[in-house]
């Protein structure tokens, strides 16, 4: 199709008007079927988050990076790596000198791991939930396990048992707590373990918790990252799910023994893990053709 | 620039007599020391002339019948000096406070006010007059010259520029070293003495060289004051600053709600006073008087008791049965203290985190005073840099982990330090504040121990094994179970075989890989030593296998699970 000249000539004798444009988009904003219709310059366009390493290669090459300004899941059973990849982030993330807070819904954190993972404890915000000692439900009744359990949309009136009603109340704190967190702002990482609560009550979180999260870290350079066992967030925009595929275990000494002998248990060496990733879900690109990596967290012997 | 010095001469006499001017007539002691061994401390002109001197002792002045004898009043000396300080101050804002009887001061632009210099030292010595006290009051150039003007000369004196020897000459060398008291400047006075020098003008004559030999560098410094030429500079009493505020209310106040709005009120004052005085605070105490409080209620290091005297009711009449009754009014106090990691001067977050502390912290009783004080400290000047990543802003930082210490308890937010120690669980939480400068020392210790722990690698004082895949530290970590889990466990060649735990349902199935066991224990000579064998165990589980730190405790003899190696 030819374009129209700026100025009109013997192939073309009208010339293009810059009125032109505003008049063809109310002519169709007029017309009462194309009334939705909204010029391209006018859409907004969400541009692309950033992405941040997670501390391990192999799940940065599958996954790109970690992006800012949207919730990451990863979800796993027990041993499968979620909290080797958890320590992996932290350290990342104060070692590019970012504040982070760390929402521990089992209070399962293990500094010494931490630090041999480079965590810098200065940099992070540690919240401890469930129950402590100068809580005491004595003084605040309106916090028994039952209500708080009730507050954040359990129903208590099925049979759970009090240690799941503690959960509960671990969870409902973690829930307020990174309400607090995210509307503070500032963090460059703000992790929620909810590792140890099990697939039941983490599915009953009310979808609009995770929803509100979501909106509090848009267009935020914070990360939401949650850990879990179970996929429960449906809204995430990067989805991992973690497997231990085996284990790395050791001999000591190093020297070779004879096959024939059992080797002692005090021989032994629990070395590592060999970890299976998988990207269930991507909002920021296609599902790659790979979309499963395995890592391992072995030691070098000798 | 000139300078004038206020002097008052037997100032504890003066102290009393303007307590009671009536005694001004007649001669007047002050007695100091405990009976029976009082001795006289200061004379009025009067009792100086019937011939009553410093040191006599009680029983030899009483006997001078008109003579009036008072106790040496501290209490009245003090407030007498303030009362002159503040005096000195109407006249200039550079006051140097030398000694309880004696002010220096700048007067330089006066004149606008005053008009000549003698007009400004009879202005002066007018207001010393008017607050009941008799002074002298010298102007020189100098702060010194002045200074021994005053001490020297009654009444008013004014000694030009340029004419400070030749006024001084007369004077005793005793006014060098009036007040001073020290043993040096004695000996160095008996010196003079025994030389034959009588008055400043003998002593400026001297050599200085000669004098400096003999006399050393203090002999040096009185003959400058003699010669008026000595210059320095003028240190000029800076008041204390003290920010509080309080308030005593007629009804006791109840709720924290109607509490809040006057604690908004009293911050909004101090933070403006700080301000002016470009101040910012970083510690806030609140004091609340509780009525008819209960110390029980209160912790121990928040609350004191204090036992007050309330009224005293006497019968009206003499009876053989009256009776003096003294009702006390039980009192108690209820202090909290708010400490800041960075100064702040927002009276809005002051108040939000003083509500979220009394809701915390109730006082527990109905408060009918209120006591803030602010600690006031010099403002934060942070320069953020330009590429540094952002961090929490303190003042947003600080509610909310006040918040959120209402929420999961002060004990669990934080940020952790580990304790130098073997023992497991070796941290301690403290106040988060998130640092900005570029620094990573951590990484370096965490590569060595790393190393460390390769090298040896046999040694199972670590949780971890570490990985370095491609050049990447990856670590294997801990989940803590808190508390541990208690496990049962069937022991077969010496080593677990079947594992279960009733808090973790999961942990119920045989064993199928152990690793360990790894002997620890320390502090064997303090009265909680702990020793341990460590066992690393892999257990089938629905969702796959998972390994399980399993620990004997050798004191209890009983096994725990404290942990999944996630």
């Amino acid at each position: 199709m030819a374009l129209f000249p700026m100025i009109p000539n013997a192939d073309h004798p009208v010339a293009f008007d810059s009125k032109w444009p505003t008049q063809i988009a109310e002519r169709l904003a007029a017309h009462p079927q194309l009334a939705q219709v909204v010029p391209a310059s006018r859409l907004e366009v969400r541009p692309v988050p950033e992405m941040v390493s997670c501390g391990i290669r192999e799940i940065d090459a599958l996954t790109g990076g970690l992006p800012r300004g949207c919730l990451t899941e990863i979800c796993g059973g027990a041993s499968s790596g979620r909290t080797s990849l958890l320590l992996a982030t932290l350290a990342a993330a104060t070692q590019r000198q970012e504040a982070c807070a760390l929402v521990d819904g089992s209070d399962a954190f293990d500094p010494v791991s931490a630090e041999s993972a480079g965590v810098q404890f200065e940099r992070v915000l540690w919240v401890r939930c469930g129950q402590s000692k100068s809580n005491s439900p004595q003084k605040h009744p309106s916090a028994t396990p039952a209500a708080s359990a009730k507050r954040a949309g359990f129903d208590t009136e099925k049979k759970f048992g009090s240690k799941q009603i503690e959960k509960g109340v671990a969870v409902e704190q973690a829930l307020r707590v990174t309400d607090l967190l995210l509307q503070s702002g500032g963090f460059g990482l703000v992790i929620i373990d909810l590792g140890d609560v099990t697939i039941k009550i983490a599915r009953r979180i009310p979808l609009t918790s995770w929803f509100r999260f979501q909106r509090a870290v848009e267009r935020t350079p914070t990360v939401l990252f949650v850990v879990s066992q179970a996929p429960c967030t449906q809204s995430a925009a990067l989805l991992v799910r973690m497997k231990t595929k085996s284990l790395a275990v050791g001999r000591w000494p190093l020297a070779p023994t004879r096959s024939s002998l059992p080797v002692p248990s005090h021989a032994q060496l629990f070395e590592g893990l060999h970890i299976e990733g998988e990207i269930l879900r991507s909002r920021m690109q296609r599902k790659p053709s790979q979309s499963v990596i395995v890592f391992e967290t072995a030691s070098r012997t000798g | 620039m000139p300078f004038a010095c206020i002097y008052v001469p037997g100032f504890p006499v003066e102290a009393i007599l303007r307590a009671e001017p009536e005694l001004r007539a007649q001669a007047l002691a002050v007695l100091e020391g405990k009976a029976p061994l009082q001795k006289v401390f200061a004379v009025n002109e009067k009792a100086r002339r019937d011939g009553i001197t410093s040191g006599m002792t009680k029983i030899q002045v009483e006997a001078c019948v008109q003579l009036a004898l008072r106790e040496r009043s501290l209490l009245q000396e003090s407030a007498t000096h303030a009362v002159l300080l503040e005096c000195a101050q109407g006249f200039s804002p550079r006051v140097e406070d030398l000694a309880a009887d004696t002010f220096v001061l700048d007067i330089t632009g006066l004149g606008k006010l005053f008009g000549a210099l003698p007009k400004i030292a009879r202005e002066i010595a007018k207001r010393i007059s008017n607050i009941g006290l008799q002074c002298n009051v010298a102007v020189a150039a100098n702060p010194d010259t002045a200074m021994l003007a005053a001490r020297g000369f009654d009444g008013v004196t004014v000694i030009p520029e340029g004419r400070e020897a030749e006024q001084l000459g007369c004077l005793p060398v005793e006014v060098l070293c009036a007040g001073e008291g020290d043993p040096e400047s004695e000996q160095l006075l008996e010196t003079l003495h025994r030389w034959g020098i009588r008055n400043l003008r003998d002593l400026a004559a001297l050599p200085e060289v000669a004098l400096s030999e003999r006399l050393g560098r203090r002999g040096l410094e009185w003959q400058r004051l003699a010669r008026g030429a000595s210059s320095r500079t003028l240190v000029p009493f800076e008041p204390p600053l003290i920010f509080e505020e309080a308030i005593e209310l007629e009804h006791p106040v109840v709720l924290l709600e109607p509490l809040a709005i006057l604690l908004g009120g009293m911050l909004e004052q101090l933070c403006s006073r700080l301000q002016a005085h470009a101040l910012a605070t970083q510690e806030l105490r609140l004091e609340l008087e509780l009525e008819n409080g209960c110390i029980e209620d209160c912790h121990p290091e928040q609350a004191c008791s204090v036992l007050a005297v309330k009224d005293l009711d006497e019968t009206p009449h003499r009876d053989p049965a009256s009776r003096i009754t003294i009702s006390a009014r039980r009192a108690s106090l209820f202090r909290r203290t708010l400490r800041l990691p960075l100064p702040l001067l927002d009276p809005r977050t002051f108040l939000k985190l003083l509500q979220l502390d009394l809701n915390a912290h109730p006082p527990g009783a109905p408060i009918v005073k209120i006591h803030l004080m602010a600690e006031p400290t010099r403002p934060r000047a942070a320069q953020n840099g330009f590429f540094l990543p952002p961090s929490p802003e303190p003042e947003k930082l600080e509610l909310t982990m006040a918040k959120i210490a209402g929420i999961v308890g002060e004990d669990r937010v934080g940020s952790l330090e580990l304790l130098d120690t073997h023992r497991p669980e070796r941290f301690e939480m403290q106040h988060f504040t998130p640092c900005t400068e570029n620094e990573n020392p951590r990484r370096g210790f965490t590569r060595i121990h790393a190393d460390q722990a390769n090298q040896k690698s046999k040694t199972k004082d670590s949780s971890v094994s570490q990985c370095l895949h491609g050049g990447e530290d990856l670590v294997t970590a801990l989940r803590r179970f808190r508390p541990r889990a208690a496990a049962t466990v069937t022991i077969h060649d010496g080593k677990p075989a079947h594992v279960s735990c009733c808090k973790r349902l999961e942990i119920n199935s045989e064993v199928l890989w152990t690793a360990g066991p790894w002997r620890l224990s320390g502090d064997w000579w303090e009265h909680n030593g702990w020793a341990r064998d460590e066992w690393d165990i892999a257990v089938q589980e629905e969702s796959g296998i998972a390994l399980y730190r399993l620990v004997r405790d050798l004191l209890s003899g009983k096994w725990f699970v404290e942990g999944t190696y996630d």
